[in-house]
């Protein structure tokens, strides 16, 4: 059989992208609506099957038997995924034109387009499970469909370049690499894809902040507000605490999740602490401590109220964010339409 | 009804002496588009020397839920390997 990545069944099943309250929210995939409950309908041998497959690391294929609230709620997953990296492209991008050399312009342009790149697989990914690209498309413009809350920040410096790449791109990391192993096949290949390309963009970050952290006092004082606005926001890109993550065993039992929000958040914060130190700077986290009996470092609360107003559309630049988006689908819907067109007259001169 | 462009599916050779890999797909409005999209999508990093793309509505695939009877021929005829055969070890080179 072809491992297709995406196969023609589209539309199958009119999958609503987020429905419901937010409950559960991780990663680039703002998980809401996580209320996925194996329907009793259903075959339960096949359930048991498909159950036995997944407990047994085997690999779900586009066209396999699969539970419903497993599509559903993969549908949700890959396609916030994809959001994710399209929009995370605006606030980066917005550095292009000003980047302080050829240099660090070309390779700001470079990870942009990769970002792009990871989204056009992720979407593919998504599409095999039924759902086609313009619905998917069409639930972020409306508003429907989330995306990582960290993209409704504003980058105000060039620093801030830096520390997203640094910060944000290591937290996607460390959320991807165990995605890689994800039940769903296309899926794990689509991670496999962006995992390889990734560790490019925390390099170039952290690069950014070393020049600025031994600059000028204040390129310093730059690379440390950076921080200090980056820091926290990246925490919460893990998502809610594990005991508000009502859905984490379900999503840990078909493979689609790896690890907990916290067990990740605390990787995060115990490999990122020190490369903080080597740059000379500070962690804007008063409660910051090694632990050595746990081996990992104690820190902070996250705010989770600032959080759960960023999933509600209330992020400093959520709005022009979004418009963004929109304005650029409008503009190009003239392009689309020509090619359409184009392909349409070739072939019909080609049956005359 | 979808407006999104059709879907192709792509294939890299890596380098000469390889096959041509499925690598994923890529929506596009006609064949040489779907190559140059297949192209900025799937090789930024030089992946491959060659690339095809084939109208994902062309593929046709075996059915996963017959996979059992379609691949089980090969299962029960163990004699089409080579280690099915008892050759004593003093015989050489074969």
């Amino acid at each position: 059989m072809l491992p297709l990545a995406c196969h023609r069944v589209v539309n199958r099943h009119d999958l609503n992208l987020a429905t419901g309250g937010a409950t559960s929210v991780s990663m680039y995939t703002t998980e809401l609506q996580k209320t996925a409950k194996i329907e009793n309908l259903e075959d339960s041998k096949l359930l048991e099957e498909f159950e036995a497959r997944v407990a047994a690391d085997d690999f779900i294929e586009p066209k396999d038997w699969m539970p419903e609230a497993y599509r559903r709620t993969l549908t949700r997953q890959i396609s916030q995924h994809a959001h994710s990296e399209i929009v995370g492209m605006l606030p980066e991008g917005n550095w292009i034109t000003r980047a302080p050399s050829l240099r660090r312009k070309a390779i700001l342009l470079a990870k942009v387009q990769d970002e792009a790149g990871h989204g056009l697989y992720l979407y593919c990914a998504a599409e095999t499970l039924g759902t086609s690209r313009e619905q998917m498309i069409e639930a972020l413009h409306s508003g429907k469909a989330k995306y990582s809350t960290i993209f409704n920040y504003p980058t105000l410096t060039w620093a801030d370049i830096g520390a997203i790449g640094w910060l944000v791109d290591g937290a996607a990391i460390m959320n991807q690499v165990p995605l890689q192993r994800t039940s769903y096949g296309p899926y794990a290949r689509a991670m496999v894809r962006v995992c390889k390309e990734e560790s490019f963009h925390q390099r170039q970050g952290y690069e950014i902040m070393i020049a600025l952290a031994n600059g000028t006092a204040e390129q310093k004082r730059m690379a440390q507000d950076a921080l200090n606005r980056w820091w926290w926001p990246s925490l919460m890109m893990f998502g809610p605490p594990d005991a508000d993550s009502p859905n984490t065993a379900q999503s840990m039992r078909w493979r689609i999740k790896r690890e907990t929000n916290d067990e990740l958040r605390q990787k995060f914060v115990d490999i990122t602490v020190p490369q903080a130190e080597f740059l000379g700077l500070t962690v804007p986290d008063s409660d910051l401590r090694w632990n050595d009996e746990k081996g990992g470092y104690d820190f902070g609360e996250v705010d989770w109220e600032e959080f759960y107003a960023v999933v509600r559309g209330e992020g400093p630049v959520a709005k022009e964010r979004m418009k963004a988006r929109r304005d650029a689908w409008d503009n190009g819907a003239w392009v689309r339409e020509a090619a359409q067109a184009h392909e349409a007259k070739r072939r019909q001169r080609k049956a005359a | 009804m979808s407006s999104d462009w059709p879907l192709w599916e792509v294939f890299v050779r890596a380098k000469g002496g390889l096959a041509h890999r499925h690598v994923g797909s890529v929506h596009a409005p006609d064949a040489e588009l779907a190559l140059r999209h297949a192209r900025d999508t799937y090789t930024r990093r030089l992946e491959g020397v060659s690339l095809w793309v084939v109208p994902s509505a062309e593929i046709v695939a075996s059915d996963p839920d017959e996979a059992g009877e379609l691949f089980e021929p090969a299962e029960s005829k163990i004699y089409r390997h080579p280690t099915f055969y008892d050759i004593p070890d003093e015989v050489k080179h074969i």
